[in-house]
């Protein structure tokens, strides 16, 4: 795992140049919609979102995950539900979808936390796949059709969401805002003895550390943001399907985050850009996407293996 | 002896891994306040005790207690925060934090803010001035923003020291804390030991018996699991059990395993 790390220790002057970057980052978001279609962009930022909580989890905690399109799917059909059927204002919506997830997190994680490495990993696959039946079967997630023409409403009773440049707003916002918690968790002292635990997890337990607390905690924010992600992307696109409960869900957002840059800031956003991006302009060649986004994965992995932020940062010498 | 200044004791501490028997009715008696040295073959079950001490191997048989509490059931990180720390014998740092933050690390449990996601990691800086002071005991004062994993393996176990001793244990474990290091690294480990342990217990695995002889009062020589002889230096030297027990085995002094 370590080796795959793009990750140094961010020194000040990494720490400059991370301000930079984000600094780009948010000007190029809020420039994007005069010159790429902003449904396009708000997909984008949803599954960027979504790979930087996966990424909090595995590049900083060393807790690889298979289970993430629960967290995701199920604050998707929440809040598609409540804004649809219960007229719950969009920000009520989103905050339970978020909760929902929060809590699935919280479920998922007391059930695997104790275990190690690939047993984890298969853990939350298994939990996740009971997920996906539930949502299959139960009644209110519309089956094979989901929930379909969710409304998006007015935010706040004044901000409407029904125009586009209004919601790109909103998303950004939360976007950006969502980021920067996860950036300061990762910098916060939760975060050192995250790393730590990442790094060498008997060590940090000689040292004292209850480490499945830690774990639990990175696990549960992870499953948060992913809600919230999950959410947001609900109220975009009015749609809550079961593609995002399932399990080929959890392993695009480990594409995304190893293209990106596992362990780096800004790689998940990266990864994820490109992914979206490529299933867009692929889309033409139908059954061909996934198998050229596997070729590209498999090309990535074998020519950059900190992936694109990962080779970045270390040509600059910063950590990004 | 009184029974109060045994801080760690065992009792017939037994650990089988199936049906192989690797620690086998261990008795072992640690007075406060001393150096005592475990040593013994390749094998002997050295680690295995360790691990069995600080709770990372659940014993098979036997009671362990701690300042006259039992601990045979209790958590490691429980027994850490009793102030019973070890080392490990390959070493243990986290590879991509800086040395200053390795050592940060320990320090940074009492400040009870280890769950806060939300405070800014600058919160720690407050520390930085006593991890300073630890790593410079150690000799690192000049490394303290070069990641651990760029550091060479004498410098490594050292950062291993000073993190154990950021902790100020009342007990520490050392498991082979010189091996791997060229001679003048062994020196300057070996006074350091000798510094902390004036107000601490130290129980240590160490393969380098020139070490083992300066710094120990007491040694306990473990063959095959089982305690073969005790006693001091000269005491267990002269004893033809330990002897035979290192016959045939690796040389002891560049042994390591
Ligand atoms: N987890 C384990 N499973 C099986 N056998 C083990 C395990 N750990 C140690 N052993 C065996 O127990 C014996 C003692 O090992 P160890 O305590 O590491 O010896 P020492 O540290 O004295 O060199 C060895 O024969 C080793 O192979
Ligand atoms: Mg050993």
């Amino acid at each position: 795992m370590t080796t795959l790390h793009g990750a140094t220790a961010a020194t000040g002057d990494s720490g400059r140049a991370q301000i930079v970057a984000f600094l780009i980052m948010t000007g190029l978001l809020i420039a994007a919609p005069a010159v790429i279609y902003p449904i396009f962009l708000m997909k984008a930022l949803c599954f960027a979102l979504f790979a930087c909580a996966f990424n909090l989890l595995l590049g900083f905690g060393g807790l690889v995950s298979f289970g993430h399109a629960a967290f995701l799917g199920t604050a998707g059909y929440v809040s598609a539900h409540a804004a649809k059927e219960w007229g719950l204002p969009p920000e009520l919506a989103i905050l339970g979808g978020t909760a929902a997830a929060t809590l699935l997190g919280l479920v998922f994680g007391l059930i695997a936390i104790r275990r190690q490495g690939i047993y984890f990993a298969m853990v939350t696959l298994a939990l996740s796949q009971m997920v996906y039946f539930y949502c299959l079967q139960a009644p209110f997630t519309g089956g094979e059709d989901g929930i379909q023409a969710v409304p998006r409403g007015m935010m706040f009773g004044f901000i409407d969401l029904r125009q586009t440049m209004t919601l790109y707003a909103v998303v950004l916002t939360i976007f950006l805002g969502a980021f920067l918690l996860i950036y300061r968790t990762i910098h916060s002292p939760f975060g050192q003895v995250l790393k730590a635990i990442r790094e060498n997890e008997p060590r940090a337990i000689s040292l004292g550390y209850r480490v499945d607390h830690y774990k639990l905690l990175a696990f549960v924010l992870s499953a948060a943001i992913s809600g919230l992600a999950g959410a947001t992307k609900s109220l975009v696109f009015q749609l809550a399907t079961l593609t995002d409960v399932h399990w080929s869900m959890s392993g695009e957002v480990v594409l995304m985050t190893l293209l990106g840059g596992l362990g780096t800031i800004f790689g998940p956003v990266v990864g994820a850009f490109v992914i979206v991006a490529m299933q867009n302009y692929l889309a033409q060649f139908g059954a061909w996407v996934t198998i050229i986004q596997g070729a590209i994965f498999v090309i990535c992995v074998l020519l950059f293996r900190r992936g694109i932020i990962g080779e970045l940062g270390r040509v600059l010498k910063k950590a990004l | 002896m009184v029974d109060s200044e045994i801080i760690l004791q065992t009792d017939g501490l037994t650990k089988e891994f199936k049906g192989f028997v690797a620690v086998k009715e261990v008795a072992l008696k640690v007075r406060r306040g001393t150096i005592h040295a475990l040593i013994g073959p390749n094998g002997a079950g050295k680690t295995t005790c360790f691990n069995l001490l600080t709770k990372f191997l659940p014993p098979t048989a036997g009671h362990i207690h701690y300042k006259g509490a039992e601990i045979t059931r209790a958590a490691p990180a429980d027994i850490a925060r009793m102030g019973l720390v070890r080392s490990f014998q390959i070493s243990a740092v986290f590879g991509h934090l800086n040395a200053l933050e390795n050592v940060r690390v320990a320090l940074q449990r009492r400040l009870a803010t280890s769950f806060q996601f939300w405070k800014s990691e600058r919160t720690l800086d407050q520390l930085n001035g006593r991890a300073e002071e630890l790593l410079a005991a150690v000799g690192l004062q000049d490394f303290r923003d070069y990641l651990a994993i760029e550091l060479p393996y004498g410098r490594k176990r050292a950062l291993e020291i000073a993190t154990t001793l950021a902790l100020d244990p009342e007990m520490l474990l050392l498991d082979e804390p010189t091996a791997g290091m060229g001679h003048e690294d062994v020196g300057r480990i070996a006074q350091l030991i000798k510094k902390v342990a004036k107000d601490r217990t130290v129980l240590m695995v160490e393969h380098n018996l020139s070490v083992v002889a300066d710094l120990s009062d007491r040694i306990t020589v473990l063959a095959r699991g089982e305690i073969i002889a005790e006693g001091s230096y000269a005491e267990v030297s002269r004893d033809p059990q330990v002897r035979q027990a290192y016959m045939g085995s690796t040389d002891v002094e560049a042994g390591h395993g």
